[in-house]
This record gives C-alpha cells, sequence and structure tokens, in this order.
C-alpha cells in the first residue's frame, strides 16, 4: 500500500488518441504466421481437380494414374467423403420455405459451377499434389447452364433441376403491412397525377472480395484435440458449424485465425475446402495442408453484390419524397453459403437511407444460378441500398433541376428530430447530416467546382467537369439477437469478452471479435488502458483461438467495436467493482467511500490509495481478502447491443470525363463521416481510405464477367481490376462526431462506410458530368468504352444508356498476361498451390 | 502456381544455347526475363520438358552504337533499355514505350528480346520497333540472318523466329533527335493496352518534317501507319492539322473486342490518341 | 534437382532445388524465410518482392535456379540488431498496412523506388509502387510513408 502522491495526474486519455498499432511490429519484419507459413511435421498437401464447366451431371471419375503418381497417398471423390459430413451450411433461412440444394464439399454426381471441386489429391508436397490432379480425368455430360440472372427468375431451365425452380425465397417488407408508415403503391399512384415518378433498373454487377491473403487452412489430428488454422474471419463460427456438419464434437475441435490477411466478408464463411481439409486429415490422421491460388480464388472463393435493382420513386413536384417500391433479383449463384440468402436482407432497412420516406415496399427474390454462389462482401446489402438511394436521390434532382443537396436537405431527418424511427421500423438514435455535409461542402469546394463545370459546359471542354454526391447512412453493429431472431438469422448477436489481471500488474483482454487487419489488439488495448488506468503497453489483446477466445462470433458487419469494444467495457467494469471490495478491505475503508480513477483506488479525503495492479498481486497472493471471496479479479461480459449503430457521412466527388475517350478520372474527393466517439482517429482513417477504394473500384474497375458457357472471363488479376496506388488519388477525409446514445462508449463502427458511400458518389459525379449531353444511366463500372458508347448512342438518338458488355465478345482472359495460348479460358481443373 | 517438371539449362553462349535446343527435340522453351513465360508454365498453360536459360549469356545483354544503327541485345532488361542514354539519344521512342511496359519489378526482369519475341499484340514495344525499322537478328544453326521489323511479326504471338533459333539483337537505325512520344491507354496503370499509338518525329518550327507512326493492339500483329505518316509531313502541328492527316489512321483494321472495348471502340481511340501522340511528340 | 547457391540476408545458403522451383517457395519452404507471402498467380500482386542483387523482382516469377549465385534481401533482411529500418519505421508510423500482408512487398519495392529516386513526388511514388496490390490501406498512407522515408535516406 502506498501513500497517493498528490501530483500524480490521470494519464492522458487513450480513447481518441491515433496510438500507433500494436500488431505491426511482426507484419513489418516478417515474423508473420498466416496460415500458408505453418508446417507440420508429415504434414500431407492437397491439391483440388475443379470442374471447368458450369453444370454437368458427373458420369465417372478415373483416379488410378493420379493414384499412381509419385508422392500420391490418396485421392477421393465426393462419393469417397460425402457420408463424412452433411449439406455445408446456411445459416440465414430467410423464409420457413427456402429452397436450398444439397451442398457438398466435394460435388458427389453433378456440379453447378464452373471451379466447384469434383476431386482431391493428397500427396507428400503440394508439387506432387499439383501434378496429380492432372492425372485425374473426369466425365461429364452437359447440362445446360443458367447463367443470367432475369432470365434465371424467369426459368427453365434449372440451376438444380430437383429444385424445379431457380427462385430460393421471396422477402417481403411492406411498411404498410408492418405498421411503420403508408402504402407506397398509393404513393406513387398519387405522384403519378400531380408529383414525379422516377423509375429505374440499376445492375450491381458482381464483386469478388479479393482479400491480398488467398485461403488457406491446416489441419492437425494429431491430438484430443483436432485444430484447425484456417484464414477465417469467424473461427468460432467455423468451429461450430464444422461441429455440426462434419459430426465431430464440438469440444473435439479447436480453430484458430493466425495472422489473416484480410477478408472484407470473404472469409466469412465455411468452406468446402476447410470441411475437405478437415475430413482428410481426420481420415488420413496426419497434418494436412490446402491453400488456394489466386486463380481459385478468384473462381472458387464466394463473390459479392449482383442484383437487379428495379425502383419506383415518387415525390411531389417540390421534391419531398412521398414513397419508394425496391424490386430486386439477387443471384445467389449456385449454393447457399453462409449468410448467402441474408445478403440482400441486410439492405432491406436501409433503402430508405436517412430521408424520411412516408411509404416504403422492398421485395426481394433470391434466384440460383449455376454460377459462383455469393456472400457477404464489404457492406452486405448496405451498398446495394446505399447505391440505389443515392442515384435516385441524384436523378430526381436532375428530373426537378434542383440542386442534389438542396434536394437532400429537403428529405433528411433533421438534427433535432433523433431519435427518428424510420419507414423501415429502425430507429436511428442520433445523427446530424447537416454539420457533415457542410464540412463537406467547405472542404471540397463546391461552389467553385460547380462554376468551372458551367465553364466546361459553356465552352463545351472535350473534358467535362461533374459533382457526385452521397450522404448516407448505414446500419451496422450486428446485432440485437431479438432482431436477428426476428429475421430468421441462425445465431445471435452478442459478443464476449474476458478482462485478466496478471499478478504483474498486466492486462490481458480476450475478445471473441477475431480480427484480420482491423488493429484491435491496439484499440481495445486503449480502451482497457483507459477504464483500469494502466498503462497501453501494458494491456495484451488475445483473440482468434478457440480454446484462448472460447466464446465470440467474431468479426463482421462492422460490428467488432460498437459490439465486441463494449463488451471489453464491462468486462473491466466488472474488474474494477471486484478490486474495489478488495481495496475497501485491504484499506479498511468503506466502498462508499472510495473514488477510482487514474488507476488507483483512492479513499476520499485521506492521502491513502492503492494501484490496481497492487490489487492484482494482492488478489493473487490470496492471504487477505474479503470473506467468502473468490481469489480472483478476472471478469468476463457478454453483450448483445440493444440497437444498431447508424454512422453516416457525406461523400463528394469531383469527376473529369474525357468525351473524346471515355477515360473517368476522380480528381478530387473529400469524406466527412461521423462514426460517432473515435477511439483511433489514424485506425478510423485507415479504414475510410481502404473503404473508399474499394468502392471505387465498383464504380470504375472491377466486375466478375462470365462467357457464354459459364466460365469466368476475369480469372486473375489481369482482367479483375484491383486498383494500385497509381490508379487512385489522395482523399480529403475528415469527421464531426455525434455519439451513439446506444452503447457506453458513443462508438458507432466505421468499417464499412467507405465502401458503402463512395460507389455512388462516383457514378453520380460521372453522369453529372454527362447528363447534359443526354446520358442518363451508366452500368458499373464505368469504364472508358462504355462511357464513350453512352455518349454515342446518345448522338444516334437512342437511349441513353449502355448495357454491361456482350460476354461473347470477351477473349481469352489471359491475353496479354503473358499466356502463350491467349484462346484457352482460366485454368479451373486444377492447381495445388 | 507449380510449374510441371523440367529440365534446365543455362549455357553461357550462343553457340552453346543453339547446341542444347537442336538437341533438346521439339518441347523445348528458350527462357529470357521470364515475366511472360513463367506465368504461362505456373498456370500449365504450357509446359516443356526443356528450358534454356539466356540469362547467363552475356554477350546479349547491353545496348551498343554500330555505325548508324543502335544496337540492343535481346537479354537486355526492361529497365536498362529505358535508362540508356545511347537509346534516349537515338531511339526516344523505344525509351518512352518502354516506361509504360508492365511495372517496376517486372521491368527489372523482363527483356528487350524476350518482348518481341513472346509477341503479344498488346505488347508496347511491337510497334515502336516498326516505326523505328528495327532489325531483327536471329542466330540458328545455319547461323545468323536478319529480318526487317515488317516481317518479323508474323501473326498473334507469332514472329519469324524458327524452331531452334533465338533473337539475338535488334539493331534500330539512329533516330538522333527525333523527338517521340507513346500514347497508352489502358484502364488501371498496370494493364496492358488497350490501344498505343507510337509516334516518333522531326519538327522545325512548329511543322512536321517527318513523322513515323505505327499502332499497338489494333489487330494481330502492330500496324505502320503510312498514310498518316505521308500526311504529316510537312504539316503545322496544330490540332485541327494533326487531327486532319490522322482521322483515317484506323480504317482497314480489326481490333480485337473484349472486356474493354470493342473494335468499333478501338478505331476510334486510335484516332484520338493518335492525335494527342503526335501532338505530344511535336511538344 | 540442381544445387544451387545463393546469399539470402547476409547469409549463404546451398542446396539441392528441382528446377521448376519459384524462388519464393524455395525461400518460403527451403529456407523457412516465410516473411515473404504469396497473392496471386500471375504475376500481378507484388506481395512477393524481393531484391535481386539490389533490384526490385517478383520471386514469384523467377525460378530459384536463376537466382544460383546471387544475392537477395527479404523483408526480414530489413531490421538490423532489431532496430528497425527507416523503411519499416514509415510504415509503422504512418499506419501504412492493415492486415500487412502487402507490407513485405510494399517495403521492398518502395526501397527500390527510392533508391532510384531519393526524393520522389506523391505522383512518382504511386506509379513506382504500381505493381503492388493492397486491398486494405487506400494506398494513402503508403505514400506517406514512402514520402517520410524518403525524408530519413531510406534508401541506403
Ligand atoms: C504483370 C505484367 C504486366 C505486363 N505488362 C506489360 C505491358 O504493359 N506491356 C508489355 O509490352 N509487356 C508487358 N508485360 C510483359 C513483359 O514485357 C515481359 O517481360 C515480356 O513480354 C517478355 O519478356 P521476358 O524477357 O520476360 O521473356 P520470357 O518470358 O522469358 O519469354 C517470353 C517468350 O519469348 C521467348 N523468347 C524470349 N527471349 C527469346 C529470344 N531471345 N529468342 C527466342 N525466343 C525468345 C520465350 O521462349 C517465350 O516464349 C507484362 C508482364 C507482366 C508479368
Ligand atoms: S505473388 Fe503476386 S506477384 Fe508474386
Ligand atoms: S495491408 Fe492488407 S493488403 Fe495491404
Amino acid at each position: 500500500m502506498t501513500a497517493v502522491d498528490e501530483t500524480t495526474t490521470a494519464p492522458a486519455a487513450e480513447i481518441g488518441s491515433p496510438r500507433k498499432r500494436k500488431e505491426d511490429q511482426r507484419l513489418i519484419t516478417g515474423r508473420t504466421r498466416y496460415t500458408d507459413n505453418i508446417t507440420l511435421p508429415g504434414m500431407l498437401h492437397l491439391g483440388m481437380v475443379r470442374s471447368p464447366l458450369a453444370h454437368a451431371t458427373i458420369t465417372g471419375i478415373h483416379t488410378d494414374d493420379a493414384k499412381a503418381s509419385p508422392g500420391v497417398v490418396a485421392v477421393y471423390t465426393g462419393a469417397d467423403l460425402a457420408a463424412a459430413h452433411g449439406s455445408l451450411p446456411n445459416a440465414w433461412p430467410v423464409t420457413p420455405d427456402q429452397k436450398a440444394p444439397e451442398h457438398h464439399a466435394v460435388a458427389v454426381d453433378r456440379v453447378a459451377f464452373a471451379g466447384e471441386i469434383v476431386a482431391v489429391v493428397v500427396a507428400r508436397s503440394p508439387r506432387e499434389a499439383r501434378d496429380a490432379t492432372e492425372l485425374v480425368e473426369v466425365d461429364y455430360d452437359d447440362l445446360e447452364p443458367v447463367l443470367d440472372l432475369e432470365a434465371a427468375a424467369a426459368g427453365p431451365p434449372y440451376a438444380h433441376p430437383d429444385l424445379g425452380t431457380n427462385e430460393s425465397a421471396t422477402w417481403i417488407f411492406d411498411s404498410a403491412e408492418a405498421g411503420t408508415g403508408s402504402d407506397v403503391e398509393a404513393a406513387i399512384d398519387q405522384a403519378r397525377g400531380d408529383g414525379v415518378v422516377i423509375e429505374r433498373t440499376y445492375r450491381q454487377q458482381r464483386l469478388i472480395p479479393a482479400f491480398m491473403e488467398p485461403r488457406s487452412t491446416v489441419v492437425d489430428p494429431t491430438s484430443e484435440q483436432i485444430t484447425m488454422w484456417s484464414a477465417t474471419q469467424v473461427p468460432h463460427i467455423l468451429r461450430l458449424m464444422l461441429a455440426l456438419t462434419c459430426n465431430i464434437s464440438e469440444s473435439k475441435l479447436r480453430v484458430i485465425a493466425p495472422d489473416v490477411g484480410g477478408g472484407f466478408g470473404g472469409k466469412l464463411q465455411v468452406t468446402p475446402e476447410e470441411v475437405t481439409t478437415l475430413l482428410v486429415a481426420n481420415r488420413l490422421g496426419k497434418p494436412v495442408k490446402y491453400t488456394e491460388t489466386r486463380s481459385e480464388s478468384l473462381v472458387a472463393g464466394h463473390h459479392g453484390r449482383d442484383q437487379v435493382q428495379r425502383l419506383t420513386l415518387s415525390a411531389t413536384k417540390e421534391g419531398i419524397v412521398t414513397g419508394l417500391k425496391v424490386d430486386l433479383l439477387a443471384n445467389m449463384g449456385a449454393y447457399l453459403g453462409l449468410v448467402t440468402s441474408g445478403v440482400p436482407v441486410l439492405g432491406a432497412f436501409m433503402y430508405n437511407s436517412i430521408y424520411k420516406f412516408p411509404a416504403y415496399r422492398f421485395t426481394c427474390h433470391n434466384i440460383f444460378t449455376n454460377l459462383t454462389w455469393t456472400d457477404a462482401y464489404r457492406g452486405a446489402g448496405r451498398p446495394e441500398a446505399t447505391f440505389a438511394i443515392e442515384r435516385l436521390m441524384d436523378d430526381l434532382a436532375a428530373e426537378l433541376q434542383m440542386d442534389p443537396i438542396e434536394l437532400r436537405r429537403k428529405n433528411w431527418i433533421r438534427h433535432e428530430e433523433f431519435p427518428f424511427t424510420t419507414v423501415a421500423g429502425l430507429e436511428y438514435d442520433s445523427g446530424n447530416y447537416e454539420a457533415a455535409t457542410d464540412k463537406a461542402l467547405e472542404l471540397f469546394g463546391y461552389d467553385e467546382l460547380r462554376s468551372e463545370q458551367q465553364r466546361r459546359r459553356e465552352s463545351n471542354d472535350p473534358v467535362q467537369l461533374g459533382i457526385g454526391t452521397s450522404t448516407f447512412t448505414e446500419m451496422c453493429g450486428l446485432a440485437p439477437s431479438r432482431v436477428l431472431g426476428s429475421l430468421a438469422y441462425g445465431a445471435g448477436g452478442w459478443e464476449n469478452a474476458q478482462v485478466r489481471m496478471l499478478p504483474s500488474g498486466k492486462v490481458e483482454v480476450v475478445t471473441g471479435a477475431s480480427a484480420h487487419g482491423q488493429g484491435h489488439e491496439t484499440a481495445w488495448s486503449q480502451i482497457v488502458a483507459d477504464r483500469l488506468g494502466v498503462a497501453f503497453e501494458d494491456v495484451e489483446v488475445l483473440h482468434g483461438d478457440t480454446q484462448v477466445s472460447v466464446k465470440g462470433l467474431d468479426t463482421y458487419g462492422s460490428r467488432s467495436l460498437s459490439v465486441g469494444g463494449i463488451a471489453v467495457v464491462k468486462a473491466a467494469d466488472k474488474v474494477i467493482e471486484k478490486a474495489r471490495h478488495v481495496a475497501a478491505h485491504l484499506m479498511e475503508a468503506s466502498e462508499d467511500d472510495l473514488e477510482f480513477s487514474g488507476g488507483r483506488f483512492s479513499v476520499k479525503g485521506t492521502d491513502k490509495g492503492m494501484a490496481i495492479g497492487e490489487i492484482a498481486l494482492a488478489v493473487f497472493a490470496a492471504h487477505n481478502l474479503p470473506d467468502g471471496m473468490e481469489p480472483t479479479l478476472d471478469s468476463d461480459a457478454t453483450y448483445d447491443p440493444v440497437n444498431f449503430s447508424f454512422p453516416h457521412g457525406t461523400h463528394l466527388a469531383a469527376m473529369e470525363v474525357d468525351t473524346e475517350t471515355g477515360a473517368v478520372k476522380l480528381r478530387k474527393y473529400v469524406c466527412v463521416d461521423d462514426v460517432g466517439i473515435v477511439v483511433n482517429p489514424l485506425i478510423v482513417e485507415g479504414q475510410v481510405h481502404g473503404g473508399l477504394v474499394q468502392g471505387i473500384a465498383q464504380a470504375l474497375f472491377e466486375e466478375a464477367v462470365y462467357d457464354d458457357q459459364g466460365t469466368l472471363v476475369t480469372g486473375s488479376f489481369v482482367d479483375y481490376l484491383v486498383p494500385s496506388a497509381a490508379d487512385v488519388p489522395d482523399f480529403i477525409t475528415d469527421r464531426t462526431e455525434t455519439p451513439s446514445t446506444t452503447n457506453p462508449l458513443g462508438v458507432k463502427g466505421v468499417g464499412e462506410a467507405g465502401t458503402i458511400a463512395s460507389t455512388p458518389a462516383i457514378v453520380n459525379g460521372v453522369l453529372d458530368a454527362i447528363r447534359h449531353l443526354g446520358v442518363q444511366d451508366l452500368t458499373m463500372p464505368c469504364t472508358p468504352s462504355r462511357v464513350w458508347q453512352a455518349l454515342q448512342s446518345r448522338e444516334q438518338g437512342e437511349p441513353a444508356s449502355v448495357q454491361p458488355t456482350n460476354p461473347e465478345q470477351t477473349s481469352g482472359n489471359l491475353n496479354s498476361s503473358g499466356v502463350i495460348s491467349p484462346e484457352q479460358g482460366p485454368r479451373t481443373e486444377g492447381g495445388a498451390s | 502456381m507449380i510449374p510441371a517438371a523440367f529440365d534446365y539449362h543455362a549455357p553461357t553462349s550462343v553457340e552453346e544455347a543453339l547446341r542444347l535446343l537442336a538437341e533438346s527435340g521439339d518441347d523445348v522453351k528458350v527462357l529470357a526475363g521470364g515475366q511472360s513465360l513463367l506465368p504461362v508454365l505456373k498456370l500449365r498453360l504450357a509446359a516443356p520438358e526443356v528450358v534454356v536459360d539466356l540469362g547467363r549469356i552475356d554477350a546479349l545483354r547491353g545496348v551498343r552504337e554500330d555505325g548508324e544503327a543502335l544496337v540492343i541485345g535481346a537479354m537486355t532488361p526492361h529497365h536498362e533499355v529505358a535508362s540508356d542514354p545511347l537509346v534516349q539519344q537515338h531511339a526516344l521512342l523505344l525509351r518512352e514505350a518502354t516506361r509504360t511496359v508492365a511495372d517496376p519489378q517486372v521491368r527489372h526482369r523482363g527483356t528487350f528480346g524476350g518482348a518481341l519475341a513472346h509477341a503479344d499484340p498488346a505488347g508496347d514495344l511491337l510497334a515502336p520497333c516498326l516505326a523505328l525499322d528495327a532489325e531483327f537478328v536471329i542466330a540458328g544453326q545455319g547461323g545468323t540472318r536478319t529480318v526487317a521489323a515488317a516481317d518479323f511479326f508474323q501473326d498473334y504471338f507469332t514472329t519469324a523466329i524458327d524452331d531452334g533459333e533465338i533473337l539475338t539483337e535488334v539493331r534500330v537505325p539512329k533516330h538522333t533527335g527525333w523527338r517521340a512520344h507513346y500514347e497508352k491507354f489502358s484502364r488501371v496503370a498496370q494493364q496492358w493496352s488497350i490501344v498505343a499509338i507510337a509516334v516518333t518525329l522531326r519538327s522545325e518550327g512548329g511543322t512536321i518534317s517527318e513523322a513515323r507512326v505505327a499502332l499497338t493492339n489494333m489487330g494481330t500483329v502492330p500496324i505502320r501507319a503510312t498514310a498518316a505518316e505521308q500526311a504529316l509531313a510537312g504539316v503545322a502541328a496544330t490540332p485541327e492539322a494533326v487531327a486532319q492527316a490522322v482521322a483515317g489512321i484506323a480504317e482497314g483494321t480489326e481490333p480485337p473486342s473484349d472486356l474493354n472495348g470493342d473494335a468499333d471502340y478501338r478505331r476510334h481511340l486510335a484516332t484520338v490518341l493518335a492525335r494527342r501522340a503526335v501532338l505530344a511528340a511535336a511538344g | 534437382m540442381t544445387r544451387i547457391t545463393m546469399t539470402v540476408d547476409g547469409v549463404s545458403y546451398t542446396d539441392d532445388v528441382e528446377n521448376r522451383t519459384l524462388l519464393v517457395q524455395y525461400l518460403r519452404e527451403q529456407l523457412g524465410k516465410t516473411g515473404t507471402v504469396v497473392g496471386c498467380d500471375t504475376t500481378n500482386c507484388g506481395a512477393c518482392t524481393v531484391h535481386l542483387d539490389g533490384r526490385s523482382v517478383k520471386s514469384c516469377t523467377v525460378l530459384a535456379v536463376q537466382a544460383d549465385g546471387h544475392e537477395v534481401r527479404t523483408v526480414e533482411g530489413l531490421a538490423t540488431d532489431g532496430e528497425l529500418a527507416p523503411i519499416q519505421q514509415a510504415f509503422h508510423d504512418c499506419h501504412a498496412l492493415q492486415c500487412g500482408f502487402c507490407t513485405p512487398g510494399m517495403m521492398m519495392q518502395s526501397l527500390d523506388l527510392l533508391a532510384e529516386n531519393p526524393d520522389p513526388t506523391d505522383e512518382e511514388i504511386r506509379e513506382g509502387l504500381e505493381g503492388n496490390m493492397c486491398r486494405c490501406t487506400g494506398y494513402q498512407n503508403i505514400v506517406k510513408a514512402v514520402r517520410q522515408a524518403a525524408g530519413t535516406g531510406a534508401q541506403s
């Protein structure tokens, strides 16, 4: 026990400080532990034989040559493995009658997309596994592939003939039925008479998450517990799902997500590859590794987006919105992955966005095709919704010849109107769209750019300027468990944390939110350092291993901080309460007379005090504790959020369009985001930058394209264009801070903000540059050739919009990748590493 | 990601390389910088039994002068070509084009000769060589022959190099003091040319006296725009005059249609880019 | 199998390798230099960038046998005696990494570009990194880090 030193001041607040990240040290020195870095004695390697066809019956598989190939230990087909596992999991049956095909890890008698695994080679080295995959011969009978989303909705033919339909489910939300608003048809009818009706069909192209670390799994069955290391975002969910799918006791399975090289939703999955690696390792009793190649990753890792959005917006002539009707076709691809079916549903609550729509109806048709299955990709459902509404608002502004910002001002929820219950039934707790927008306009130099735009129009400049606006909100912090329950999601939305006081005064924080680049180790340390009054350096954050972090629901939906971070706060608070009890006992004071600040308990009005570290040591020794007290300060907490959080922001993009070539250039980008209280501005800014580039890439560069056989044409980074540093500019980012009122930190969530907001800002900007030339719509990505063609059609008096490039026109995807036979499509029938 | 197994030889002279090629039967590949060949092997789009690596033949590397010609060794890496003072002086167009190839890492390994032997129609060095009337020196068991650029590029990924032969060097007639510009159009920086225009010219007092123009990725082989060259001679370097001179540059071409644009779009692009390239070169 | 000798991060190694072994596979699998990673199979992503005789190369597109007799430097050879190299410090200071997967290649390429051009503009930095993909950071902080490293003479 030490006397209080009067000069001691509380350490500077950690929350809000731009702490450099703890996790950097190992990453910048190459001392990393990505799954593929792991090698175990006697480890065997898998090579996958994949279907080159999108839809076919398997009539025979010949494995003798492969089995005889040097180093090969075994070759398995779907028939060999089928009995050992059930259908791969879909955790979100959005309707009670949702239809789903049986999904084997290795196809048994039919393949439903090009890239599906048909056989697995097990060999002593990756090279031998790869060599032997070439020797497996598969006989197929072609079936007609279902490739076009709109045609599939009408069906037949069917992607899964047994289902007798391509429709997996239809999900509807209607504000009149739900009692959250009025009837949308009435609103539209009314507007047809005396207002404005904007009807549009937008295409959300298919995207590929393209995390930089290809997926990899190592399974070691040589112990009482089977250990799996996997490049996953969801070790806890994976463990549970694998246990259920493969009929292994959950307690016999340990899943570790070591260093994970990005996910963006793409590693939120229970993959056929993970199941296969587990089954093979279990069967052979040897450690087994499978690491995909990038080609395999692009063709067989789940894709994202891929929706047709049919939209009707009604408004008065003064620009007050009166109704919104959304009719979606969502491409599931060939199977339902973990949350495939729920992704479009997640968007349902966001189409009305920050605007006060009195009437709303959302219908979504989930449709099967013979393409790679889709699932979560950064934003999952919400970028689609934001894109639609922000494009519609710009289109409405154009129709009414109104400034797009003015139009938004007329319709958005004013800051004094919070909390606000929306037409989709969500209660937005806080926000200040006016403040964020004003700040963005100022940083952007809006008026000047508008005058420049005018000058360029008047002088008929070949380079036209456009300004794109996007004022977005999103729901993040998935999610209150009761809400998930009402949506029929298969799990809850809580998160768990544990705070352990070590005798040395150091603190271990265990979080169920598993990180893959977001900086939890740093942010959680900051939160705990503040809460417990210990040094930032003295906090160690553990995660990503189901044996260390025994309980958790992992990382997705920008939930880590607003759910996982709160669990940490709650656990730390419990530690303080226990410590208070001990402190009172040791200092012979009443608990009520104790003050806790800066890591010390002090007795009011005296100079007596004890640091929490001292108490931890005393509890460890346990020589002198209050009667009946367990000798531990360690505490855990499971936090179930009471509401989502609703970050928002205003994004403005200045786009230059070269009307001679169709080339589009992003000249200036300003965003002002409101993510509530910020724990670490450095990390927040980094999340925004990265999100922006992904959203911009959807607008301008990326698209997964298939040919008329269902072969992925953009099967490598030669054709799937992920932008480099040379393709994007610096961004001007700023923030407003309106605390969330539904959690004790006031935080909201930032992981998806940039991605959600930027896509419509860019496309709106491109259109704004050329709308006066008669172009009404552009299909994403806005490639130079599409922009140019849109300008041409206008000149020829055709409707000025362009359809996606006809896949039949595409040449081999490897043209100019340095590949000799460019006629050859992407290679999908093998590849061990 | 794992090539099929092959035998590997790393000769130190052209003679030894030719002998190895002759002895190795049909299924042999020459390896230069490997920046095109190795990706092909990794994807198993090719699986040669033997690979003969030219990387240890010092004689094939470097840039030198030989009278009126600049001689570039086949194994000279792109980054050396791009930074070589002789190239800058006598064949500025090559420098301009080489700088746009791929990315710095690839330019450190990829070679001048490899890119030309590979003859990808979207490759950036083909049109400049054609515009500069380069000559290709090809060594075989029977000796050495020299092929004009116009005859060297024969088809999609096909050149005058026969089986068992090696491209040893490229002789580029000096265009000392000529201005140059390579106008490359692509969607992202690392991408190959959707269309590109190679221009080198001499001008006096704002008037173009002589110009060489060639087109990248407007057909299965690079295309020399002779009509445009003639039309440009004696023309003032103004947007209007140049636009008129190059207006027909895409006529009769049959460029590819792919994800990046159809043939019509490419023909249109060629016309716009040609004007820009000439104006940029004329300064 | 071919016997090769190579200096990697200052240590000389002699090994038998299959001819088809890529340099990156040799580094990772035979030398345990897993700091260098693989992100693609078409030479696009740059994650595997190392220095070969002082110049940046994509180690997925060099055969180990081609590097016989040469000198290789990887991310693991940057820090000396536990002291971060300026480029590493700059990446840390500027929050130029998130998941860190692209980081080894990014730093190796940044060093190369600084060696070529010790005082680059932002645009030159961006162009110099055109062969390296990052899916997390949006590049802005990477550019900032390279700028900071330029100020500290990181190219040496
Ligand atoms: C990511 C990436 C982007 C690229 N972008 C571009 C680009 O924008 N523009 C561009 O022009 N190129 C681009 N390239 C290709 C690059 O320029 C290659 O370096 C070049 O095409 C091949 O050169 P190389 O020395 O690597 O040849 P290698 O790959 O070794 O060989 C290529 C082919 O030529 C043959 N060959 C090589 N040398 C000889 C010789 N001396 N005699 C006979 N045959 C020979 C080989 O057998 C092989 O078939 C890119 C490559 C990559 C990986
Ligand atoms: S691993 Fe992608 S370039 Fe080498
Ligand atoms: S930090 Fe994740 S890819 Fe760059």
